[in-house]
C-alpha cells in the first residue's frame, strides 16, 4: 500500500504541473503558429479557417490546405515590422549593455560588504521587483518630462537653459528598461560574486597583479555566470517589451512589442499579430535556449 | 574591513539611490496640493479621498485582488509540486521539456505569453472574463513559485525525510510532516510572489480578461495614458504599501521560523 501511495504521490507531483503547463503553455505556442496561417476574416473569430473538431480528420486536411503563408510575405513587404525588429533588438541590446554598466559595481559592492548587512542589501535590491512594474514605469514620466523634476533640478543647479527632451525618445526608453530590469541584473552577478573565494584575488596580486589586473583576469571571468544569466534575464524580456515603449517612447520609437499590441488591439488583426509573435518567439529562441541551458547546469551543480 | 572600499559604498549608495527615488518621489508627490504632478503646492490628502468615490477603480481593486488570491493559492500548490519534481526526480520522460516550461515563462515576452493564452481560450471556446484571467495567471505566477521553492528544497537534507520514511511514514505524510514544515517559509515567499506578480500584471491581463473583469493596473494603464496626475499617484501610493506590508510581514515570518528552528535544534543538541 505504502509503495502504491508512494508512486501515485511521484506520479502526480509530476503529471499535475506537467499537464498544465503542455495545456496553458505549450499548446498556445502552437496555436499562435496555426493563426498566423490563417486569413484574416471579418468575424468573431476574426481568422479563417477556424477550428472545428466536428469536421474530423477530412476537415482538418482541409483545413491544412487552406493555410498560407500571407501574413508573413505581408510582414516582409511591409518594412515597419523588418524595422521593429531590428530597432527592438538594438534597444534591448544597448539597455542590457547599460544595465551591466550600472549593476556589475553595485553587485560588487554588495559581494564586498561585511556579512552582517549583506542580507539588508539584498532585501533592498529586491524589494523594487515586488512594486508594480507600471508604477516604476509610471513614475519616470514625472521625472523625464520637459517640465519634469530631472529638468527642474538641472535648470535650478544651471547645469543647462534649456529643458532637455528626453521623455519620448530613445534615451526614456533605455532609462525606463534600465531601472525596471536592474534587480534582474545585480542578482545573478552577486550570487556568482559571492560564492567566489577571495584567496583568488590575493594570490594574483601576489604574484604582482595590480588590484585592477587581478579584477580583469581573476574576478570578472569567475563572474561570468552571472553575467550572463543577468544579460540574458534583461535582454530578452525587453526585446518584447510593452509598457515601457508605450508610456516613456515616442510615436517613432518602433518596439515589435508595441507594434503587436497595436496590430491586436487596434487593427483586430489576428493572424497578422499571430505572425508577428511567432517571429518574435523565432528570433528570441536561441537566447532562450541559451538561458535554459545554463539555468539547468546552475541546477546540477547547485545539487 | 578593507575590502569595502569607499568606492563598493559610493557604487551601493548610487545604485539604491537610483531605485528608490523614482519611487518615493511618486509617493511624495500624491500628498500634492496641486494638480500638477511636478510643482509641489502644499500637503493634501484630498486625492485619497477622492480614490474613495472612484467606483470603477474600487470595483477594478475588488477584482484584482480577487484574481491574485485565488491564481497565488492555486499557483503555489502546483509550483511547489513542480519544484519537488524538479529537484527530487532528476530523471523521468520528458524532463527537458518539462524545466523548459518552467523557465521559459520567467523570461518569455509578456505580449506573446498574453497573445498565445487568448487564442488558446478563443479556440476551445471559453468565454473571455474573470476566470481565463485567473487561469493565465495561475499559469505564470507558478513558474516563479517553483523557483522559489526549488532553491530552498535544493539545499533541503533529505535524511530525515528517509528517516521518516523509515519509521513507516506514506509519502503523503512524510511530505505534510516533515518536508512541508522545513520549506513553509519558501513556500509562503512564494505563493507572497505570486500574489504579488497577479496584483500587478498589466499585459497578460490585457489580453485574457473579458468585459466585466477590468483589473486595477489595466484601470490605472488606461489613465495613464490620458496624462500623468495625483490620483494615479495615490493608488500607486497605496499599493505601493499593500506590497511593501506583504513583504515585511513575510520576512518577519521567516525570520522568526529561522530563529525557532535554531532553537529547536541547540534544544536538540543539549539534550
Amino acid at each position: 500500500m505504502a509503495k502504491f501511495g508512494s508512486a501515485l504521490f511521484n506520479r502526480l507531483v509530476i503529471i499535475i504541473p506537467y499537464a498544465w503547463l503542455l495545456f496553458f503553455f505549450l499548446i498556445p505556442f502552437f496555436i499562435v503558429i496555426r493563426i498566423s496561417l490563417s486569413e484574416t476574416a471579418v468575424a468573431m473569430p476574426p481568422y479563417l479557417p477556424v477550428f472545428d473538431l466536428a469536421s474530423g480528420i477530412g476537415g482538418f486536411i482541409d483545413n491544412i490546405k487552406q493555410f498560407s503563408i500571407a501574413n508573413y510575405i505581408w510582414l516582409t513587404e511591409d518594412a515597419l515590422y523588418a524595422k521593429a525588429y531590428g530597432s527592438s533588438v538594438w534597444i534591448a541590446a544597448v539597455s542590457t549593455f547599460l544595465t551591466l554598466l550600472i549593476a556589475y559595481p553595485v553587485a560588487y559592492g554588495m559581494a564586498q560588504a561585511p556579512n552582517t548587512i549583506r542580507p539588508t542589501l539584498l532585501m533592498l535590491v529586491i524589494l523594487p521587483f515586488w512594486t508594480s512594474f507600471l508604477i516604476r514605469v509610471y513614475a519616470w514620466i514625472a521625472i523625464l518630462k520637459p517640465e519634469g523634476l530631472f529638468n527642474q533640478l538641472l535648470l535650478t543647479l544651471g547645469v543647462i537653459d534649456q529643458p532637455l527632451i528626453i521623455l519620448n525618445t530613445n534615451w526614456a526608453i533605455y532609462i525606463g528598461i534600465v531601472y525596471s530590469y536592474l534587480p534582474f541584473m545585480v542578482l545573478p552577478i552577486y550570487s556568482s560574486l559571492e560564492k567566489m573565494d577571495h584567496s583568488l584575488t590575493e594570490a594574483a596580486q601576489d604574484l604582482g597583479c595590480t588590484p585592477i589586473m587581478a579584477f580583469w583576469r581573476v574576478t570578472f571571468p569567475l563572474s561570468m555566470p552571472g553575467v550572463v544569466a543577468g544579460c540574458m534575464l534583461v535582454f530578452i524580456p525587453a526585446v518584447g517589451e510593452f509598457v515601457i515603449p508605450d508610456l516613456l517612447g515616442g510615436s517613432e520609437t518602433l518596439m515589435i512589442g508595441k507594434t503587436l499590441w497595436n496590430e491586436f488591439n487596434a487593427n483586430r488583426d489576428w493572424p497578422v499579430s499571430a505572425a508577428v509573435a511567432t517571429i518574435l518567439l523565432l528570433i528570441l529562441v536561441v537566447p532562450i535556449m541559451f538561458f535554459q541551458h545554463a539555468q539547468a547546469k546552475a541546477d546540477s551543480e547547485g545539487r | 574591513m578593507q575590502r569595502w572600499s569607499r568606492f563598493n559604498i559610493a557604487s551601493i549608495v548610487l545604485g539604491f539611490a537610483f531605485l528608490y527615488l523614482p519611487i518615493v518621489l511618486l509617493v511624495i508627490f500624491s500628498f500634492n496640493e496641486s494638480k500638477l504632478v511636478t510643482v509641489w503646492a502644499g500637503f493634501s490628502t484630498k486625492w485619497y479621498v477622492q480614490l474613495l468615490h472612484n467606483q470603477a477603480l474600487l470595483d477594478a481593486a475588488w477584482v484584482t485582488v480577487r484574481v491574485g488570491l485565488i491564481s497565488a493559492t492555486v499557483a503555489t500548490v502546483f509550483g511547489t509540486m513542480a519544484a519537488l519534481a524538479m529537484t527530487r526526480y532528476t530523471r523521468f520522460r520528458g524532463r527537458m521539456l518539462f524545466s523548459g516550461m518552467i523557465y521559459a515563462p520567467l523570461v518569455m515576452p509578456e505580449v506573446i505569453t498574453g497573445l498565445s493564452m487568448l487564442l488558446l481560450f478563443v479556440a476551445i471556446g471559453f468565454d473571455r472574463g474573470f476566470w481565463t484571467l485567473t487561469l493565465a495567471h495561475i499559469t505564470f505566477t507558478m513558474c516563479f513559485v517553483a523557483v522559489v521553492v526549488q532553491s530552498r528544497l535544493l539545499s533541503f537534507d533529505r535524511s530525515i525525510e528517509e528517516a521518516a520514511m523509515d519509521l513507516g511514514a506514506t509519502p503523503v505524510a512524510t511530505f505534510l510532516q516533515v518536508t512541508l514544515p522545513v520549506i513553509a517559509p519558501a513556500v509562503f515567499s512564494g505563493w507572497v510572489l505570486a500574489f504579488t506578480l497577479s496584483l500587478d500584471d498589466l499585459v497578460i491581463s490585457s489580453f485574457t480578461s473579458g468585459p466585466g473583469a477590468t483589473t486595477l493596473p489595466m484601470r490605472i494603464y488606461s489613465q495613464v495614458r490620458l496624462g500623468v496626475t495625483p490620483e494615479i499617484n495615490a493608488v500607486c501610493t497605496i499599493l505601493i504599501g499593500v506590497v511593501a506590508m506583504g513583504v515585511l510581514i513575510a520576512s518577519v515570518v521567516s525570520r522568526s521560523r529561522e530563529i525557532q528552528r535554531v532553537k529547536d535544534e541547540q534544544a536538540a543538541f543539549a539534550h
